[in-house]
């Protein structure tokens, strides 16, 4: 029994860096209707400026992460406005094409300008395991990364449902013409959805570079992936399923880690995630809509 | 404008014809310069080309920058010496990256355009094991410095290796973890997609079960596993005495932290892809054991003065893979000399007919091409590495 609460409180720790990920692809699909493949490598981008700011310029936690955000909103916003923004009335499939480009560019570029080598990310929180009951632990590690997570998912929830910001990305996602027409712009409230995707985006991938403790260019591609499947299992463009699928699916994959085998994990949660779109094609919290024609 | 746009391309398919016509001519002149310096021996003055395939990026850089460097030093060394039957080795590298399909590509450019007489590569079994079969088809001879997966030589006359395979190596580890540290039970993790680690593990499995020992957990994961927390969790259940990781050191890094995060006690142990885990994973690793080709405490004056001439060059201390790189071209390069000439077949039969000190430890092969030759467990001791025993003999 307390190695299956132990497996829970592991897998929660996962799963909570999957939610952040997540809610950037859902974010993004909601408003713009476009999967950003491109997500996966801001979570790179997001622990290469924490990897550089706590080991070269030597800052506090608190300040690395608040940098790293910063910097991948800006990154966020720039790669809308470059690469997805003149294709915003091309068909989806140019754009999602746009999407995989990017992502490979980015890696590339990361592995061009810092080498392939993966780097020691810093231990920059002194570990310490907290015995809560026998044989039950949890580092202060996961206590930070499953708080940071949830505190952020409720101040984006804030946001998303009490804002004047929240309430136009509710709009565009709901009907883009007629929020445009309703006085709505359009096209800041697509860069302000990028802006905070891309910063949860950080967030996640920094808490990923200092629980597995490294950094390189291809660290996106499987959490990316992982978070995309939490995404559309939770119900894309839906914000409680991505946090509910990110939850799900580092459950899902400890748990078969933990009882069955680690090399059957991802075939469990990729089964898990046919499974469910059989019988609930638009994800556990997906409503389903009309098509508009 | 047509007009134009052909006579812009008549002028450049001229240009392009006139300007490879001229880095022909100019590449020329080297070998002249290469007889030259040839003195009395009837070689045909055509300077020795050897390749080289090593990953000089991504994850297994550092192993490879270290072949490459090593191979390098050993060159300089000969030609320094008057080169190889009066003329000199001239290298052809390229970085393969440690994947397979790239690997089969370059080999077969080293082969068809830079016309190679022999090959010093590839680092990792599982891109050894691609260009294995080929060379030996095209009878190139080839010695890998470091690929240890005991299917690299059986059956391929020309293909040789410079370091010992993976089942000794494993064994090795299994009898030391009994014999040295009385370990009755033991977990194995093995990276289910690499040759290197299978090898290894189940070496070391059928050792220490055929030794009275337990296995109490076998896991495997790839190389995209980077949570190793719920594997982990049921490994502390069952407690092992040693836990053997035998993977290269980056995965054996995260591995070793989650461990440590985990408060779990097993002392964990691995084999010689653990070499420069030190430098990133010192406190992680601090006394645990692995395998190694050579230990830099070595008083034997044939190593001290190999890391000497390494390390005034690249400023470093060369690991395990650079020795053994070194010890790879040294034999190539004796065994081009002893043929008198770069004649595949009689390189073949100098190769065989190997028996020379080196870095390594003195240095023959048996009917495989695999090196009969001493192991040496470290251990790391206050993030340093220390030499703990000595096995010696197959």
């Amino acid at each position: 029994m307390a190695q299956f609460i132990q497996q829970v409180i592991n897998g929660l720790n996962v799963g909570s860096i999957y939610a952040l990920i997540a809610l950037g692809y859902t974010m993004v699909y909601g408003i713009v209707k476009l999967i950003n493949f491109a997500h996966g490598d801001i979570l790179m981008i997001g622990a290469y400026f924490g990897f550089f700011a706590l080991a070269t310029f030597n800052v506090p936690f608190g300040l690395a992460l608040v940098v790293s955000m910063i910097l991948c909103a800006l990154v966020g916003m720039t790669i809308d406005r470059l690469a997805y923004k003149p294709l915003r009335n091309a068909p989806r499939i140019s754009a999602l094409i746009t999407a995989l480009g990017m992502s490979m560019l980015l890696q590339n570029l990361f592995r061009l300008l810092f080498g392939a080598q993966p780097r020691r990310m810093p231990a920059v929180i002194a570990l310490k395991r907290i015995e809560i009951a026998p044989g039950i632990a949890i580092s202060n590690l996961a206590i930070i990364t499953i708080l940071l997570s949830v505190g952020l998912m409720l101040l984006l929830e804030f946001i998303v449902k009490k804002t004047k910001t929240g309430k136009a990305m509710r709009a565009v996602s709901e009907d883009k013409s007629a929020a445009k027409l309703m006085g709505v712009n359009v096209d800041k409230t697509i860069s302000i959805t990028f802006a905070i995707g891309s910063a949860l985006g950080a967030v996640g991938g920094l808490l990923y570079a200092i629980n597995y403790y490294q950094v390189e260019p291809y660290m996106g591609m499987m959490p990316g992936l992982k978070a995309f499947v939490a995404a559309v299992l939770g119900g894309i463009g839906v914000i409680p399923g991505a946090m509910l699928g990110g939850f799900v699916i580092g459950l899902i994959e400890t748990l078969t880690k933990g009882y069955v085998s680690t090399t059957w994990a991802d075939a469990f949660v990729f089964g898990i995630l046919i499974i469910v779109l059989i019988f609930k094609p638009a994800g556990i919290l997906g409503k389903n809509t009309r098509e508009k024609v | 404008m047509k007009k134009l746009l052909s006579l812009a391309l008549v002028l450049v398919i001229v240009l392009s014809t006139f300007l490879t016509g001229c880095a022909g001519n100019d590449a020329e002149p080297t070998t002249p310069d290469a007889t030259e310096t040839e003195t009395e021996t009837e070689a045909s003055g055509e300077a020795v080309r050897l390749g080289l395939l090593a990953p000089t990026s991504g994850a297994l850089a550092p192993y490879g920058q270290a072949v490459k460097n090593s191979v390098e030093l050993a060159i300089q060394e000969i030609n320094a010496a008057g080169g190889v039957n009066g003329a000199d080795v001239e290298l052809f590298f390229y970085d393969n990256e440690g994947d397979s399909t790239k690997t089969v590509n370059l080999f077969n450019k080293l082969v068809d355009v830079d016309k190679i007489d022999a090959l010093i590569g590839p680092v990792i079994s599982t891109t050894t094991l691609a260009v294995a079969p080929i060379a030996n088809e095209l009878g190139i001879p080839m010695i890998s410095p470091t690929a240890t997966n005991k299917d690299v030589t059986p059956g391929l006359d020309y293909v040789f290796r410079a370091c010992y395979i993976d089942p000794y190596q494993g064994s090795v580890v299994a009898k030391f973890a009994m014999e040295n540290l009385e370990a009755k039970t033991a977990a194995v993790f093995t990276n289910v997609g690499s040759d290197y680690s299978d090898g290894l593990a189940k070496a070391f499995t059928e050792t220490f079960e055929a030794g009275g020992g337990t296995i109490t957990d076998a896991e495997g994961y790839t190389d995209a596993d980077n949570d190793f927390s719920a594997i982990l969790t049921k490994v502390k259940a069952n407690a092992p005495d040693v836990i053997f990781v035998p993977d290269y050191f980056n995965m054996v890094g995260v591995v070793a932290s989650q461990v440590r995060e985990l408060g779990i006690e097993s002392v964990l142990l691995g084999g010689d892809g653990w070499d420069g885990i030190q430098n990133d994973f010192a406190a992680e690793v601090e006394g645990y054991f692995f395998a190694n080709h050579y230990s830099t405490t070595d008083p034997d004056p044939i190593v001290q003065d190999f890391i000497a001439s390494y390390e005034a060059q690249f400023g470093e201390t060369p690991n395990a893979l650079g020795a053994l790189a070194y010890d790879a071209t040294n034999v190539m390069l004796a065994a081009i000399i002893a043929a008198g000439s770069t004649d595949a077949e009689a390189v073949l039969v100098a190769l065989k007919a190997t028996d020379m000190p080196a870095v390594c430890g003195y240095i023959t092969f048996d009917e495989n091409g695999d090196p009969i030759k001493d192991i040496s467990i470290i251990t790391v001791k206050d993030g340093k590495l220390e030499l703990e025993a000595k096995v010696s003999g197959n």
